[in-house]
Parts: structure tokens; sequence; C-alpha cells
């Protein structure tokens, strides 16, 4: 009895022997992990965030260098709004402030465009049923997939011809411009409108349009005093997308916009094309600004949105 | 016989909801595209645009002078969307576990702002850091690890830093939503049965998270591809992309059916893409 109850003792300290072995292996396993999944997010952040916080900081250094820091100036902004952007006289005030008008109409229009047409088709997706419903839905999600260097293309390519035709037909010489640059800009933001539309009618409870239904509304006023206040919100936000995608937009507006009509990522690429100027940063600076105002603007109204639904 | 009328009313109304979005995108999307297939197997004349008879010269130097850009643009976006998964896994993961649903909130923002601020600007910052006298290069020289700038800028790497810093947001969120979803008891019971954490990992959680990684990828590299501005800016010649050499045959004295052929090759491998992913990605989730 006694030897084998020893062996026993013995096997069951090599078994716990062996089991702090796999132990310590295991917390270094565990703590590696730790240090590594730590580690990540502050390497991420700043990797995310360096370049915008190096671009902002040296829009306001005194010297020209991108390297060292020697005194805060306004100087760049006061170039922007005052003069001559850099060496390059061929980027004046008058030019930036032209794109940027461009810039803002055609945002508008393609917002005001995309946004009707968009949430109508999101209501024809999620309310009714008809043949070739399904293809509609994938055609729908092409323009977000497909690179916009190709829809650029396929656009240039397409009024190049048209305008052949028609200078055939007519004797009549069409340029492109504004225009064509919005009929591009809609065709790829009703995709993401309709997204955006679609997600919130699907939550929306259909009771609430049955309801006004029985109540006597028609069809009109159920969609005017029910539906439409609903989706409103999703339908600004939407429109919010449309708006900064536009506005964001450079390949499609550079393809289609011909060579007299800039924007301003068009014209901020001419002026990166040449060179590193301190006014670019200060640009950029204003630009990452006004973008952060219009998603915070855009996440307030879905906040809103999802606090209500 | 009133209930099919009105069915039929809803079809009706339905497709007539449906129809300027029909016609936007048939005129300005999908016959543009079907316009520029066609381009793409015309002769080039003088002026650079499609002429009879068909050819398909256009796809042969596509495959044959143009290949090394063709592998190259697939290359530079495998390496992008692989370094996108390496960072953008463990950063997901690191959000979608913090407990405070603020914290959560506050990581996921700070991911997304960058995100919106325009495209060309945020590349143009990487000009910035990485250029000769940029400042990663005099950092570096300041503190005497480097006599002579290292070049940086106009190189395959700084074309991956670009697109990687683009399009990082594209890889964490739909990560975020698989590991957000992941049940983690099921880490408990691999605990139980034995598993250490790097186990647990291999075998239960990431597994698991499989459909975020793919739909990650996908949303990744399909923009990698279809890039222009990021190797326009960063790249210089030894960065150049399929993208740039579309962007070269327009304007000028281009040449609209190589471009629109380039164009089509390019559609292609984005639409292999996504059919793999609806193929072998969604097939877990």
């Amino acid at each position: 009895m006694a030897p084998s109850s020893q062996s026993l003792n013995q096997s069951a300290g090599r078994a716990i022997e062996i089991n702090t072995g796999r132990l310590q292996r295991d917390l270094l396993i565990r703590r590696i992990g730790k240090i590594g999944l730590y580690f990540n997010p502050v390497f991420s952040f700043f990797f995310l965030w360096a370049p915008i916080a190096v671009l902002v900081v040296f829009s306001f250094n005194e010297s020209r260098s991108v390297a060292t820091f020697t005194g805060i100036t306004l100087d760049w902004y006061v170039n922007i709004f005052t003069g001559v952007l850099g060496a390059e006289s061929a980027f004046s005030t008058e030019l930036l402030l032209d794109s940027l008008s461009n810039s803002l109409i055609i945002g508008f229009i393609t917002t005001l465009i995309s946004t009707v047409i968009g949430t109508m088709v999101a209501m024809s997706l999620v309310r009714s049923d008809y043949p070739g419903k399904r293809l509609l839905d994938g055609v729908l999600y092409l323009p977000v997939v497909i690179p916009e260097i190709t829809q650029g293309i396929s656009l240039a390519v397409f009024f190049n011809m048209l305008f052949d035709y028609w200078n055939m037909l007519t004797g009549q010489r069409l340029y492109p411009g504004l225009h064509t640059v919005v009929i591009g800009h809609v065709a790829f933001t009703i995709s993401f409108v309709a997204v955006v539309v679609r997600a919130r009618l699907a939550d929306m409870n259909p009771r609430l349009e049955e309801a006004a239904r029985d109540l006597g509304a028609n069809e009109w006023r159920t969609f005017r005093e029910v539906t439409f206040p609903l989706l409103l919100p999703a339908i600004i936000a939407g429109g919010l997308l449309a708006f900064t995608l536009s506005l964001d937009d450079f390949l499609v507006t550079f393809f289609t916009a011909g060579s007299g009509t800039n924007t301003l990522p068009v014209f901020v690429y001419g002026l990166l094309k040449l060179t590193v100027t301190p006014e670019i940063n200060a640009i950029s600076t204003i630009m990452v600004v006004a973008s952060t105002v219009l998603i915070g603007i855009s996440l307030s109204l879905q906040g809103r949105n999802a606090t209500r639904g | 016989m009133l209930e099919a009328r009105s069915r039929r009313r809803r079809t009706l109304g339905g497709v007539l909801l449906a129809l300027p979005a029909i016609l936007w995108l048939a005129l300005f999307f999908l016959i543009p595209l079907g316009i520029m297939v066609v381009v793409s197997v015309l002769t080039r004349d003088a002026s650079g645009a499609g002429v009879l008879p068909l050819t398909l010269e256009h796809y042969e130097r596509v495959f044959g002078v143009f290949s090394p850009v063709l592998w190259r643009s697939i290359g530079i976006s495998l390496v992008a969307t692989l370094v996108c998964l390496v960072i953008g896994y463990p950063l997901a993961f690191f959000i979608s576990t913090r407990q405070r649903q603020w914290v959560r909130q506050v990581c996921l923002f700070l991911v997304i702002l960058p995100f919106w601020t325009n495209f060309l600007v945020r590349t143009y910052a990487w000009r910035v850091l990485l250029g000769d006298e940029g400042t990663i290069n005099s950092i570096l020289s300041a503190t005497g690890l480097i006599q002579e700038p290292l070049q940086l800028l106009n190189t395959q790497f700084a074309v991956v830093v670009g697109l990687v810093y683009g399009f990082l947001p594209f890889m964490v969120l739909p990560i975020y939503a698989s590991v957000e979803r992941f049940d983690f008891r099921f880490v408990d019971a691999a605990h139980d049965l034995g598993a250490n954490d790097l186990r647990a990992f291999l075998e239960v959680v990431f597994p698991l998270t499989l459909p975020g990684v793919f739909a990650g990828s996908a949303l990744v590299f399909i923009p990698c591809v279809g890039a222009f501005v990021t190797p326009d800016l960063l790249g210089g010649t030894s960065g150049l992309m399929i993208g740039n050499l579309i962007q070269r045959q327009f304007g000028g004295s281009g040449n609209m059916p190589l471009g629109s052929a380039l164009s089509v090759v390019m559609m292609v491998i984005v639409m292999l893409t996504l059919l793999a992913y609806v193929r072998f990605g969604t097939r877990r989730a």
C-alpha cells in the first residue's frame, strides 16, 4: 500500500510541476497579448492623427519649413485671402473662391436631386414589390464599389461621344461644365442616400402608416403627415452624406468638368501637384475644420434619430 | 378584387417611385460603362478617340507591356490590405472589448473622423511627412540617426502607407461589428478545455470573426486597386498603379481605347473580388 501511494504522490507532484511550466508560458502569452492589445491603439491613433496634427501645427509655422517649428504666424491664412498662393501666381485667391463657389453650387444641386431620387427609390424598394426589384437593388449598390476613376472616365467617354453626335446632328457644340459634374455626382450619391434612408424605413413601424390609412388619410396625406416626418432625420443625414461626398469628390469631377471648371478639390490637387507650400497647410486645416463641423452636425442629427426611434 | 387592385396600384406606384433612379443610373452609370467596354475594343484614331475597326490590341498591351503595372497594383493592394488587417484587427478587437459604451464610441469616432477629411488633404499630409526635407527625415537627422535623408517619398512604401492611411477604417469597422457580436463565453469554454489565450484566439475567436475580416479585406482591397490619388501624389514612377495609367490615356495625346481597356480590366478585378467575397466571405455569417 505504502509504495503505491508514494508513487501516486510522485506522479501527482510531477503533474503539478508540468502544469506550472505551462501556466508560466500561458501567463507570458497573456501578458504579451495584453501589451500588444494596449500598444496597438496607441500606435494606431498616433498613426491616424499625427499627419493631420502636423498639417495643422505647421500651418501656423513662421518659417516655410515643415520640419522645425520656429514661431507662430497667421501669414499663410492671410495670404490665402489677400493675395497670391505661394510662388505660383496661377493659383490666385480669385480662382480659389471661384472653385469654392463651384463646389458649393455643385454640392447643393447634387444633394437636392440625389436626396429626392434616393429617398424615392428607397421607399420603392422597401414598400413595394415588382419584377426586377432584386436587379435594381444590385445595380443600386454598384456605384458604391466601382472605382471612382472608372466612373469618371466612363462618363468622360460618354459625354465626349454624346457631344460629338449632338454636334453632328445640330451643328451646335456642347461643352462640359458644372452640369456634367452634377450629373456624375448624382449618379454615385443616389446609392448612398438610398442606403441611409432605406435603413430607417426598414426600422419604421408599418402600423403607423396603416393607422393613418385606417383613419381615412389617402396615400399622399399618409406620406406627408406620417412617413415623411418620421423619415426626415434619415433624409437629412443622407442629404448631408451626399453633400459631403460631392464636396469631397475629386476624380469624377476631374474627368467630367472639362478644362475650364474648377472645384475646390480640383484646385487643391493642382496646388499639391506643384509644390509644398505653407498656404496649402492652411487651406488643408480649414478643410479639416469644415468637414469636422459638417460631420458633427450630421452625427448629432443621426443621434437624435436613434434616440427617437 | 379590391385587394388585387390595391396591390396592382402599389406595384405601379413602386415602379414610378423607382423610375427616376432607374433612368439616372441607366443613362449616366450603366450606359457609360457599356460604352467604355465598347470603346476598349475600338482602334485609336489620331485624336486619341476610338474608331472602327474592332481590335483586341489594347488588351494585348494591358496584359503585355503593362502587365508589370497590373501586377504591381495588385501586389501593392494586397500588401496594403494585409497591413490594414494586422493593424486593424487588434484595434477593432481593443475597441469592441471596452466595457463602457462611451469609450467605444470615442474610439470609433477617433478612427472615423480623419476619414472624413478630404482624401487629397490626407494624402498630401504624407507628402509633408515623407519628403526629403519632410518631418520624418528632419527628426531622424536631428537625432543623428541618419546623415543622408532617406528616400521615403515616391516609393512603393509611400503608396502602401498612403493606402493604409486612407482605408484603415474600412477594415476596422466590419471587424469591430464581428467582434462585438462574438460571444466571449466561447473563450471561457476554450480556457476550461485547457487552451491558452493564443490557442483560444487562433482556434475560436479568429475563425468566428472571419466574416468581419473578409468584409474588411474586400472593402480595403477594392479601393486600393482603383487608387489614383495616392500613387499619383506619393508613388512617383516606381509606385505607378493602373489608375495612373488610365488617367494618362485621357486628355492631351491620350489613347481613350487603351484607357478604357485598362478600366475594364480594373473593373473585372473589382468584380472578381466582390464575387470571391460573396462566395467565400459571407458563407459563415
